[in-house]
C-alpha cells in the first residue's frame, strides 16, 4: 500500500468519525492547499452523499482575489454551504483593535472572529488542515484536539490519544478543533494534489506580480499594505508556497508551471515552508502562545 | 513508497535526541531556518553546541525545563519510505507517554548505552513495545566511540539483552552497534567497527518487513458512519462506510454482522465514485450489503468461513492507567473498542506489574497513572472484540470518565 494511499485512509476514517461524533461540525477553509485537501478528503469520505459540514471561511478582508473566487467556485460545484466570519466586522462591532504600523496584520485578530463565529452558528467541532510537519507545537497536538469553553488550547494537559480511538466527549461550550492530515507533509499534500489532479488556485503557480522586500521575503504590494519610504515596488516572477491573507503570505521567487515544477521546486528546497510566514516570526512560541488562545 | 510508523524509547542521556536529528538531519529533513533557529536557541540557553533536542521539545515548558513532556511527531522521507517517529520520553514518569506512540507504531527502537549496557529502563521499555504488540524491536547499542568500537562490549550487551527477551518472550529483535553523535551505523556503515556487518540503522528501517501479514488476517470491519444520500441520483443508495482492520473482501463475499449474527452478502464495494471488487486492510471503504439488515454505527462486519469474533459482556485485559484520577473499582467508565461505546465497571484487579523487575503484585484495590495492570471487565452491552495479540484494531480499547470526558486508560484484550 503506497503511503499516500494509506494516509488517505487514516484522513478519511477521521472525518467519518467527525461526522458521527458531532452535532454541527464546519470545515475551516482558507483557501490554502491543505483545507483544499481537506475538503477534496470528506468528498470522498462521504461520496455520493454531499460533504454533512458547511465550509466556515475566517475573512480578514485582505484576501487575494483569487482566493476568494476559487472558494465560491468549489462550494458551488460541491453543493455545500458556506459560512463567513469577517475581521472587519469584529473591528466594526469594536470586538477587536486594529493593530497599526508597518508589519499591521489581521492575524491575531482572526482569533476573536473565529471564536465568535463559533459560539454564533454553535459549531462544537472545526476540522482544520494544520499538519504536525508545519511547526514544532503543532508536533504535539492531538488529532482531536479539546478546547475548553474559552476556546483555549492547553497544551501541558492533552487527552492521551491512542490508536485510531479518538474521544470527542466535551461538555457544555467546549468544542473541538480536528485535524484530519495532522501526519501529512508538505510533500505528501503536493503528491496527493498531483495524483488527485485537483485544482489548485493561480496563486500557487508561478505569476508576475507587483512585490517589496521587507525582513528577508517578499510580500505583495496590494492596497492593504504600507510601504516603508526606502521600501520600492518591483515586479516579479513568483508563486505563493503557503497562502494565508495578503499581509503575511511570503512569495517564492518561481517559474513553476506545473503541479509537477512545484513537486520538484520542494523536493529541492532547503527552508520550510513556513518560513515565509511573517506570524510565526514573531517569537520563538509564536505558534503555541496563538494557539493556546484559539488561532487556528 | 511504503509508510513505516515508528517510536524510540530511552532518556535525553542515552542520546535519543542526537540520533532522531542524526537521521532527520542525514536524510535532509531538517531545513535551514529550522537549524538556525535551533542555534540561535541553543545560544540564548548558553549551550555551547548545538542542542537538537530544542528540534523536538516544541511546547514552551518543555524548552524552559529542557525536559520532553509529550509525544511528538516527526516526518522524514528516503527515495525508498515515507517514515512517522513518534518521539517519547524514556522516564519512568511517562510510561503513558510511551504506550501513546507505541500504540501506533510499527517498529520500536530502543537504545542503550554501550558503557551501561542493559538497564532496569531497558526491560521497561521493551515489555512495553512488546505488550502494545510491536511487530520489530531494534536494540540499538549507542555511544560505541565511548568504548573504543569494542566487539566484546557489543556482545555482552547482546548475550545479557537476549536472556532478558527470553523472560519477556520477545522473538524478533535485532541489535546494532552505533554511535548517533559520529553517524556509525545510523545513515552510512560505520568503518570503525568492521566486525559488523548487519548494516547500518537506515537501511534496516528502509527494508524491513512491516504490517505484512495484516491482508491475510480474518476479515473485520468496524461501520463507522451508514451512507445514506437520499438524493434523486442515489434514492436507494445505504452504504457501511469504514475502515478495513483487517484481512480482505470481494463482493459476492458472505458476511456475518456483529453482534446481532445476521448475515448478509457483499454486493458492492466503492471508494468514494470508484467501484471495487476487493478490499483489504487499512484501506477506508464503503460496503453494500443484499439485505435490508438493522446496522448501524458500531457494528462489526466478519467473513463467513473465517474464524470468528468474540462477544462477550466479560473481557479479561492488561490496561494501562493514564491519568492521575486513579481508576476505582465499580467505577462507571466509558468503554469505547473500534466505532462502538458502551459503560463498563472493573470488577477485579487481577495483578499490577511492576514494570521495572516484571514481578505481579496482587491485592491491589486501585491503579494509579502509569500503572499497568491485568484487570476483569463487564460492560452493560456485548462486545465484539479479537485478542489485541491477533488484531490490534479490534482488541484495544480506551476508558473515558464521564464526569470528565478524559481519556484516562488503555486496553489491550487478552480475551
Amino acid at each position: 500500500m503506497t503511503h499516500l494511499k494509506e494516509l488517505e485512509a487514516e484522513s478519511v476514517y477521521v472525518l467519518r468519525e467527525v461526522a458521527e461524533q458531532f452535532q454541527n461540525p464546519c470545515i475551516l477553509f482558507s483557501g490554502g492547499k491543505d483545507s483544499i485537501v481537506v475538503t477534496h478528503l470528506a468528498y470522498k469520505a462521504f461520496y455520493p452523499a454531499k460533504i454533512p459540514f458547511p465550509l466556515l471561511h475566517i475573512d480578514t478582508g485582505h484576501n487575494f482575489q483569487e482566493t476568494l473566487d476559487y472558494r465560491d467556485a468549489l462550494v458551488k460545484r460541491l453543493g455545500v454551504r458556506l459560512v463567513v466570519g469577517c475581521v472587519q466586522e469584529s473591528i466594526d462591532t469594536g470586538r477587536v483593535k486594529e493593530e497599526t504600523g508597518y508589519n499591521a496584520s489581521r492575524n491575531k485578530l482572526q482569533t476573536v472572529t473565529l471564536l465568535d463565529t463559533i459560539e454564533k452558528y454553535k459549531f462544537d467541532a472545526a476540522i482544520g488542515g494544520a499538519r504536525r510537519d508545519e511547526e514544532k507545537a503543532r508536533a504535539k497536538e492531538r488529532i482531536f484536539s479539546h478546547r475548553d469553553e474559552f476556546g483555549q488550547w492547553n497544551p501541558k494537559n492533552q487527552r492521551p490519544e491512542l490508536w485510531n480511538l479518538y474521544n470527542g466527549h466535551k461538555s457544555q461550550g467546549e468544542h473541538f478543533r480536528v485535524f484530519p492530515i495532522s501526519n501529512w507533509t508538505e510533500m505528501d499534500v503536493w503528491q496527493y494534489i498531483y495524483q488527485e489532479q485537483i485544482e489548485m488556485p493561480s496563486l500557487y503557480f508561478t505569476h508576475t506580480r507587483k512585490a517589496f522586500f521587507r525582513d528577508g521575503q517578499w510580500l505583495a504590494a496590494e492596497p492593504c499594505m504600507k510601504l516603508k519610504p526606502d521600501e520600492k515596488v518591483e515586479v516579479k516572477q513568483v508563486r505563493c508556497r503557503t497562502i494565508g491573507d495578503i499581509t503575511c503570505t511570503g512569495l517564492t521567487l518561481s517559474t513553476a508551471h506545473t503541479l509537477e515544477d512545484i513537486i520538484s521546486e520542494i523536493a529541492a528546497t532547503r527552508i520550510t515552508e513556513r518560513g515565509g510566514r511573517a506570524d510565526d516570526k514573531r517569537s520563538e512560541t509564536a505558534m503555541e502562545d496563538r494557539k493556546k488562545a484559539g488561532y487556528f | 513508497m511504503e509508510l513505516l510508523r515508528f517510536t524510540t524509547a530511552g532518556s535525553v542521556d542515552d542520546g535519543k535526541s542526537t540520533l532522531i536529528g542524526r537521521l532527520l538531519y542525514d536524510s535532509k529533513s531538517i531545513f535551514e531556518d529550522q537549524l538556525e533557529a535551533v542555534k540561535i536557541a541553543s545560544e540564548n540557553r548558553g549551550n555551547e553546541e548545538l542542542n537538537l533536542a530544542l528540534l523536538t521539545d516544541g511546547l514552551r515548558a518543555e524548552r524552559e525545563q529542557g525536559i520532553t513532556i509529550d509525544v511528538a511527531y516527526r516526518y522524514f522521507a528516503t527515495p525508498k519510505r515515507k517514515f512517522i517517529i513518534a518521539d517519547t520520553p524514556g522516564h519512568i514518569q511517562y510510561t503513558r507517554n510511551m504506550v501513546t506512540g507505541a500504540s501506533t507504531a510499527d517498529l520500536a527502537i530502543i537504545l542503550i548505552d554501550a558503557r551501561n549496557g542493559v538497564l532496569e529502563q531497558t526491560v521497561r521499555h521493551s515489555f512495553i513495545a512488546s505488550l502494545l504488540g510491536i511487530e520489530k524491536i531494534v536494540i540499538c547499542i549507542n555511544k560505541m566511540d565511548l568504548v573504543g568500537f569494542s566487539e566484546d562490549v557489543f556482545n555482552e550487551i547482546c548475550k545479557d539483552y537476549e536472556e532478558k527477551a527470553k523472560i519477556l518472550n520477545i522473538q524478533n529483535f535485532t541489535f546494532i552497534p552505533i554511535s548517533a553523535k559520529l553517524g556509525d551505523n545510523v545513515v552510512e556503515d560505520s568503518p570503525n567497527m568492521p566486525w559488523y556487518q548487519g548494516g547500518a540503522l537506515l537501511n534496516l528501517l528502509e527494508n524491513v518487513q512491516i504490517k505484512s501479514n495484516l491482508a491475510q488476517k480474518p476479515f473485520r470491519m468496524s461501520v463507522q458512519h451508514v451512507i445514506r444520500p437520499i438524493s434523486d441520483k442515489f434514492p436507494d443508495f445505504r452504504g457501511y462506510a469504514g475502515r478495513v482492520a483487517s484481512g480482505t473482501i470481494r463482493t459476492g463475499d458472505e458476511i456475518t454482522l456483529y453482534p446481532s449474527e445476521l448475515k448478509s452478502k457483499v454486493t458492492h464495494l466503492y471508494f468514494a465514485d470508484k467501484g471495487l471488487e476487493e478490499v483489504s486492510a487499512p484501506e477506508s471503504v464503503t460496503l453494500c450489503l443484499a439485505d435490508d439488515l438493522d446496522v448501524s454505527r458500531g457494528d462489526l462486519i466478519a467473513k463467513a468461513k473465517e474464524p470468528q469474533p468474540t462477544i462477550s459482556q466479560d473481557v479479561t485485559l492488561h490496561v494501562c492507567w493514564l491519568r492521575e484520577d486513579k481508576l476505582q473499582l465499580r467505577k462507571r467508565y466509558l468503554i469505547r473498542n473500534a466505532n462502538s461505546e458502551v459503560l463498563g465497571i472493573v470488577k477485579s484487579i487481577e495483578y499490577k506489574i511492576d514494570i521495572n523487575s516484571l514481578e505481579k503484585i496482587t491485592d491491589i484495590q486501585q491503579l494509579e497513572m502509569n500503572d499497568i495492570a491485568c484487570i476483569s471487565l463487564h460492560t452493560a452491552a456485548p462486545l465484539t472484540f479479537d485478542a489485541y495479540s491477533q488484531n490490534r484494531t479490534t482488541g484495544s480499547l480506551i476508558f473515558i470518565d464521564p464526569d470528565t470526558n478524559d481519556t484516562v486508560g488503555a486496553g489491550m484484550i487478552d480475551l
